[in-house]
């Protein structure tokens, strides 16, 4: 059949068994994937579509600058506050604010607490059950289970027999009254779960335990926000403002028993990071080491913008805690610097989305951004436009752009950030690696596997939560020092700006690399683009052939009962797909877009 | 015949009287008080835990996220005893066709005995494809279940009213549950806010199940348990409006003594939910509470009202008894500018519906 090589180095083969998995589920909105299997069911062609589409950006147009971040904060729901922390940043950077200090370690607060809360939310409820299998848990031993969860997780304190056996009685009984719910219609009988049953019923356990704790977590933004899920943000610093021990202090938005219980809440998602989701990732991994499929373009092609800034304003990769970098053609020895200004570096391609360019080959850096839908398939396809069979992959096959960093596909994420990290010799983050390669004692390269995704994000979420106090011990030492500003007003009525400016935010969102691109013409918005880390790694092909970091990770991977997509699911999870996001538009005219749509 | 709770329990050799003590554990559990375990006792004997299919449309999951982090009742026991939550795509363990054969299963099994829960909403330009379920318009899968449904329960302002993606110029005609065209005539229950909040979500569903009824609603739809009063009505910053005092700009004075956020665009006059009530995240507080001023994110069309940070005007005095089925067909208007307020006058404004919902 027929093979084509990819200039990234896959042979892709679309001969053998065509498998499709639509909806994927467990991941934030809609995706489908179809790959072909050869007689030894090894994965030999992937394609991966995002099936939904909004038009946010195009509704954007003409809204006013200040509004903006409500509006992309609805991009997604679960990385909720990313998109609204990169359009504040990306209207400031438009205008010219500066932020106080206070404003910047507030929201470095809310930013970790999102990290912190989406990656364990991620790994226990979007994650796990590719690992874990609930129904084995019900033949566990709870002493046993006891013992097993003292040994790897010495800190936890709910490990006793009898905790372990109420859990182990409630969920038998949810499995014998025959509603399975949520578990209904699992891969429970095949062959790619491995863990024995102690392992699965202390991890299941860590399910409902952690179902229970995620819902702490977000609180610190409730604080700070108001609400959670979509707290509230604001141009020119953040709108809580402090009164310590002032006139009316009482009822202020923050007060010294505020900070207390966002210290409390700190405290302890340290706690359960370190003690629980940490040593969960490691328990499980110990079991999984021998399957180290998945790695795609971690090893040879990640990008990171950098997050977190120490200091206020300056996001310069020195003062950015989050590292900045792209690496390429596997090279680790030498880390690029990323310009998100630079037409040359970020570029988006449509040949394969369901949009058109005037020139269909074209490449366009966000700030010129141009989409116009076009929803049409390749003659290849299986099925109907209403109803797809099989897609055709050679011709325009997803809601998702394509976008490339110098022409090359690059994954982000999580594991993309700890490479670069690593590769910069970010002393935290090469610690921790070190740490886990040597309990795991698997090498290095070992990284580079849908497994080192799932451990860079549970590495990264300890981090997270540790500066996550950094930036508390930080906000409280600069009130004591008194200062108590929130908030930067001069530039905030419209008045004052000028006729034509551009900015662009960026940020690491817990999926990856985020930027928001903005135009402002007369007050208000011209042009308003994003680019989100699930274009990255969801993304088709482009021009040129190459596949993006989510079909290359499925690449030869062994499928155990290829009708059974356990194995398909667990490594396009490690990437935690974020289909909301991927999935926009801009136009640098939106009435005509919206002439396109009304037919 | 369905194996119910209780039989399950009989069956693990649970007697019947720990069975009735473990009813009024669960009433406490729950939040109720032990009136009500002779009621969670009669459900847990006669009924199998009441299915609810919970399907995605163009929406952005903050509806599931606000579901999972309520404090009470909390999530997992919502899932693991309350309903049982056979198809939800965010969290369900199976995929492609085994999770669609989930839906058909259901509808074989429970016709007409299971509650579709509706979260976004589907886009009907280009034949419905700008959401695709299973390689088909989504619109074509809310209306089969829907068909099959006891009731639905249109979660968040996507289901609700449209929300963002239905804001202008709607490029994709996002349409909400009750307005797509040839949708099965079904009870629905609007439960609106970006998102709504949890322990309202919650409490909705344990509603239902606890008093085997749909809750009252108003004349657009909304439990009155939850909408029947302004923000604003019962909002702990009102005295403040009241005395005329206000946060002229963002982290001055007024700020800094919780004034009132009326003049940096505050919707709480305007805006029908439950936050200075309920409040949010087991009532840790809520938007006004944290400084910034309520954007209106369970009404209507909030998105094309006019700017966040723009004054509600043209106040009119109504009293805080008025619900929302009495005012709701007040027009108002809403600037940017400099405008006269009244002090000590209940306000209300209802702004005008812009009405392109297409």
């Amino acid at each position: 059949m027929a093979t084509q090589q990819t200039p990234n180095g896959y042979t892709l083969d679309t001969g053998g068994k065509r498998i499709v998995v639509d909806p994927v589920t467990r991941i934030e909105g809609h995706m489908r994937c179809e790959v072909n299997v050869d007689e030894n069911n090894i994965i030999r062609n992937a394609v991966s579509t995002g099936t939904m589409w909004r038009g946010l950006e195009v509704i954007l147009k003409g809204r006013d600058p200040r509004d903006a971040w409500a509006f992309v904060q609805r991009i997604c729901g679960v990385c909720t506050g990313t998109h609204a922390l990169t359009s504040v940043r990306a209207v400031e950077d438009a205008l010219n604010i500066d932020i106080p200090e206070n404003a910047n370690s507030i929201r470095n607060i809310m930013q970790l607490s999102l990290q912190v809360h989406d990656h364990l939310v991620h790994f226990y409820h979007l994650h796990a059950l590719d690992w874990v299998n609930p129904v084995n848990a019900l033949k566990a031993d709870p002493k046993a289970t006891s013992e097993l969860q003292q040994k790897v997780s010495p800190h936890h304190p709910k490990s006793s027999p009898g905790y372990l056996r109420d859990v182990q009685t409630r969920i038998r009984k949810f499995v014998e009254s025959g509603q399975l719910g949520p578990f209904k219609n699992g891969y429970w009988t095949n062959p790619a779960y491995l863990l024995p049953p102690e392992a699965d019923l202390m991890a299941v356990t860590h399910y409902l335990e952690a179902l229970d704790f995620q819902k702490e977590i977000m609180t610190v933004r409730t604080i700070f926000g108001g609400k959670d899920t979509h707290p509230n943000w604001l141009v020119g610093g953040v709108p809580c403002a402090i009164n310590m021990d002032g006139d009316m202090a009482a009822g202020a938005p923050i007060t010294m028993e505020r900070l207390n219980y966002v210290r409390g809440v700190t405290q302890r998602c340290i706690d359960f990071c370190k003690n629980v989701y940490l040593p969960d990732i490691l328990a499980i991994g110990g079991f999984y080491k021998g399957w180290l499929y998945g790695g795609g373009l971690s090893g040879t092609s990640v990008l990171a913008y950098g997050d977190i800034p120490d200091r206020a304003n300056d996001y310069s990769a020195g003062n950015l805690m989050m590292p900045q970098g792209a690496i390429i053609n596997g090279d680790l020895s030498r880390v690029h610097e990323v310009d998100v200004r630079d037409p040359e570096q970020i570029q988006e391609f449509v040949p394969h989305s369901w949009y058109k360019y005037d020139d269909d080959k074209a490449g366009l850096h966000p700030w010129d951004g141009v989409t116009e839908a076009n929803y049409v398939h390749g003659p290849g396809l299986i099925g109907t436009k209403t109803n797809i069979k099989q897609l055709d992959e050679n011709g325009k096959y997803s809601w998702i752009k394509a976008p490339r960093w110098r022409g090359h596909a690059m994954e982000v994420g999580p594991l993309a950030r700890y490479v670069v990290g690593y590769a910069q010799g970010h002393e935290y983050w090469t610690d921790q690696i070190n740490s886990v390669l040597s309990t795991l004692d698997v090498p290095v390269d070992a990284l580079f596997s849908t497994l080192g995704r799932t451990a860079a994000r549970g590495m990264e979420a300890v981090w997270a939560a540790e500066v996550q106090m950094y930036f508390l011990d930080k906000l409280v030492a600069n009130i004591k020092n008194g200062d108590s500003s929130t908030a930067n007003t001069t530039s905030f009525d419209p008045k004052t700006w000028p006729a034509e400016v551009k900015g662009v935010g960026f940020t690491e969102a817990p999926r990856g690399a985020l930027g928001h691109w903005i135009r402002i013409k007369d007050t208000k918005i011209d042009n308003y683009q994003c680019v989100v880390p699930t274009t990255w790694n969801g993304s088709p092909r482009d021009n040129e052939g190459n596949i993006g970091a989510f079909e290359a990770s499925l690449m030869n991977t062994k499928m155990e009962v290829p009708e059974e997509p356990v194995e398909i699911l667990r490594t396009l999870h490690s990437f935690d797909p974020c289909l909301a996001c991927s999935t926009h538009v801009m136009s640098e005219d939106g009435e005509e877009l919206a002439d396109v749509k009304v037919r | 015949m369905h194996e119910t709770f209780y039989d399950v329990m009989r069956r693990q050799g649970i007697t019947r009287r720990s069975f009735l003590k473990y009813c009024s554990l669960a009433a406490g559990a729950l939040g109720l008080s032990p009136a009500f375990a002779p009621q969670i006792a009669e459900a847990m004997e006669t009924k199998p835990r009441i299915p609810v299919l919970w399907l995605h449309g163009l929406e952005c999951t903050c509806c599931s996220e606000s579901f999972i982090r309520s404090a009470h009742p909390l999530a997992k026991d919502v899932i693991l005893s309350m309903i049982s939550l056979d198809y939800d795509d965010t969290i369900m363990a199976a995929a492609g066709d085994q999770a669609e054969a989930i839906i058909e299963e259901t509808i074989k099994k429970y016709d007409g005995n299971f509650i579709l829960a509706v979260e976004g909403n589907a886009p009907l330009d280009e034949d419905g494809m700008y959401c695709i379920i299973a390689g088909k318009p989504f619109v074509e899968q809310l209306r089969h279940v829907a068909e099959h449904a006891k009731a639905i329960i249109s979660w968040g302002s996507c289901a609700s009213w449209g929300c963002v993606q239905a804001a202008r110029p709607n490029p994709t005609r996002a349409t909400p549950t009750h307005k797509v065209p040839n949708m099965p005539d079904k009870p629905i229950i609007k439960v609106p806010g970006c998102p709504p909040i949890s322990e309202v979500m919650t409490a909705v569903i344990t509603y239902m199940l606890t008093f085997e009824k749909m809750p009252s609603l108003d004349n657009q739809g909304r439990p009155k348990m939850f909408y029947s009063q302004r923000i604003h009505d019962k909002c702990y910053r009102r005295p403040h409006f009241d005395a005329g005092q206000f946060v002229e700009e963002f982290d001055d004075e007024g700020a800094k003594k919780g004034y009132c956020l009326y003049k940096v665009g505050c919707k709480g006059p305007t805006t029908y939910n439950a936050c200075s009530t309920v409040r949010w995240n087991g009532g840790l507080s809520f938007p006004i509470q944290a400084g910034h001023p309520c954007i209106g994110c369970s009404e209507d069309g909030f998105w094309d009202k006019g700017g966040f940070y723009d004054r509600l005007t043209d106040v009119k005095g109504f009293g805080i008894e008025a619900n929302a089925d009495e005012i709701g067909t007040t027009a108002a208007a809403i600037v940017g500018g400099a405008a006269a307020i009244h002090a000590g006058v209940s306000v209300v404004k209802r702004i005008a519906q812009k009405g392109d919902d297409a």
